[in-house]
């Protein structure tokens, strides 16, 4: 018992780390700052792109989905990070996590925006179109809002899913929590710090998770 | 040498291609194995739990829900180095595998006993009192009137976090499981070639594609049927 304490929750050496692990949050919550709205804006393009009437844009971009849906992310992450060198196209980790990010956040948000969009009635649109709103007009004024308000849940729980995978940025040494976490793991040859990020995660995270429930619930009674 | 040329000679060699295929099919086979373990032991638990919850004892079911939110919550790769770093300092050392397969597992039981348990509890008060009223106990009622129920209705979001989870086996890699790009990054590394990484990702997607795809035809298929 004294030994797993020791090993997994020694206050002292999370004491020690906790400044690295804070920084390390800072990094998580920026590298979320860029890739969540990045994702999203991404996936509204797929979703409009997708619905859209053009067949010649429909199919490929089908098949691009499928194919980030198919692919881990880090794969991606991987491939952008060290084989795109062999190109001669060096990204930086960040660029790097951003474009394996984006190839696989909008093919996720694009799924969810179009499942929303496909939710609204044909009839929505002859009305809104009948008043003499444009389609643009109708898109953004009359359809996206109950859109996003029918799939708020999936766009919530998708969010809390790239937060989550931050986490593997870790791979390509972008300093994020879990990367400051395992790198004091591996100066004080203890787990504590792991068990400190978890912590963190838990308490960014665990109120998501329970919102998520939440309007799943609400919308399942509507 | 031409643009296209040097493009090939990166990504598509074809030396590379024929030196390396033996390892890369190794890791397939290590990805379907623990993929296949994972969607066995996640959803057979998340099955379980979201059956036992159905009783409502207090105690059991608070450790359930805790179970279930922190696992709903924490990045699986946290979870996989804290277990496969940590419990060698415990004196207890698992193989990498079974440390994937492990986490992997508990992270789709989390997930599908909240499936399950929706489908439980959208079930209407009035089939449960039918069921009990013929005479069947309260764990036949469950077991043979709401659980199948339950697991209809489950299909189709469980079908997309089953996917989801199940490539995460590419996690594996930072703690050396042999899986596909375990096996390409080292032929990377050995051959100072990018060709083995574009194999693994090209083996994902022949793997992965069609279970996306299916995934898509099951979820319309119930949506329409739900209509």
């Amino acid at each position: 018992m004294e030994q797993i304490l020791q090993q997994f929750l020694n206050v002292d050496i999370m004491l020690k780390v906790w400044p690295l692990l804070l920084r390390g949050l800072g990094t998580t919550l920026y590298l979320c700052a860029l890739v969540i709205p990045l994702g999203l804006a991404g996936g509204l393009l797929v979703a409009l792109l997708l619905g859209g009437h053009n067949r010649l844009a429909r199919w490929p971009l089908l098949a691009l989905v499928d194919l980030f849906r198919a692919a881990p992310p880090l794969v991606l992450l991987i491939l952008f990070y060290s084989g795109l060198p062999f190109a001669g196209i060096r990204l930086s980790p960040t660029a790097a996590v951003c474009l394996a990010f984006f190839c696989n956040t909008s093919s996720y948000y694009g799924e969810i925006y179009r499942a929303g969009i496909e939710s609204i009635g044909r009839g929505q649109w002859e009305a809104a179109r009948s008043t003499g709103l444009g389609r643009l007009a109708t898109l953004i004024w009359v359809v996206l809002p109950q859109a996003v308000r029918n799939v708020l849940p999936d766009l919530v729980s998708n969010t809390v899913e790239v937060v989550k995978l931050t986490s593997i940025a870790s791979v390509v040494s972008f300093p994020e929590l879990l990367y400051s976490a395992d790198m004091a793991r591996s100066l004080t040859f203890n787990s504590s710090p792991v068990v400190l990020a978890a912590i963190i995660y838990l308490a960014l995270l665990w109120p998501l998770v329970r919102l998520v429930s939440r309007l799943e619930r609400g919308v399942a009674t509507h | 040498m031409t643009n296209w040329q040097r493009f090939v000679d990166t990504f598509f060699k074809p030396e590379m291609m024929r030196q390396y295929w033996p390892s890369i099919a190794q890791g397939v086979l290590v990805t379907v194995e623990i993929a296949a373990a994972v969607v066995a032991t996640g959803l057979l638990l998340g099955l379980l739990l979201a059956s036992l919850r159905a009783y409502r004892w207090q105690a059991i079911n608070v450790v359930i829900v805790i179970f279930v939110d922190v696992f709903r919550a924490l990045p699986p790769l946290v979870a996989i180095l804290l277990i496969y770093f940590g419990l060698p300092g415990v004196g207890v050392n698992l193989p990498s595998f079974i440390v994937l397969w492990l986490v992997l597992s508990l992270v789709l039981a989390a997930f599908a006993e909240e499936i399950f348990w929706a489908g439980i509890t959208s079930t209407a008060k009035g089939q449960w009192e039918a069921a009990r009223s013929t005479g069947l106990s309260f764990s036949e009622t469950l077991a043979f009137v709401v659980l199948p129920q339950a697991i209809r209705l489950g299909v189709p979001p469980l079908t997309n976090r089953t996917i989801a989870i199940t490539k995460n086996t590419a996690l594996g890699t930072v703690i050396g499981v042999g899986e596909i790009l375990n096996q390409a990054t080292a032929a990377q590394s050995f051959s100072g070639n990018a060709t083995p990484l574009m194999m693994g990702a090209i083996a994902y997607v022949l793997l992965f594609v069609p279970v996306v795809v299916v995934g898509r035809w099951i979820e319309t298929r119930f949506a329409w049927r739900r209509a």
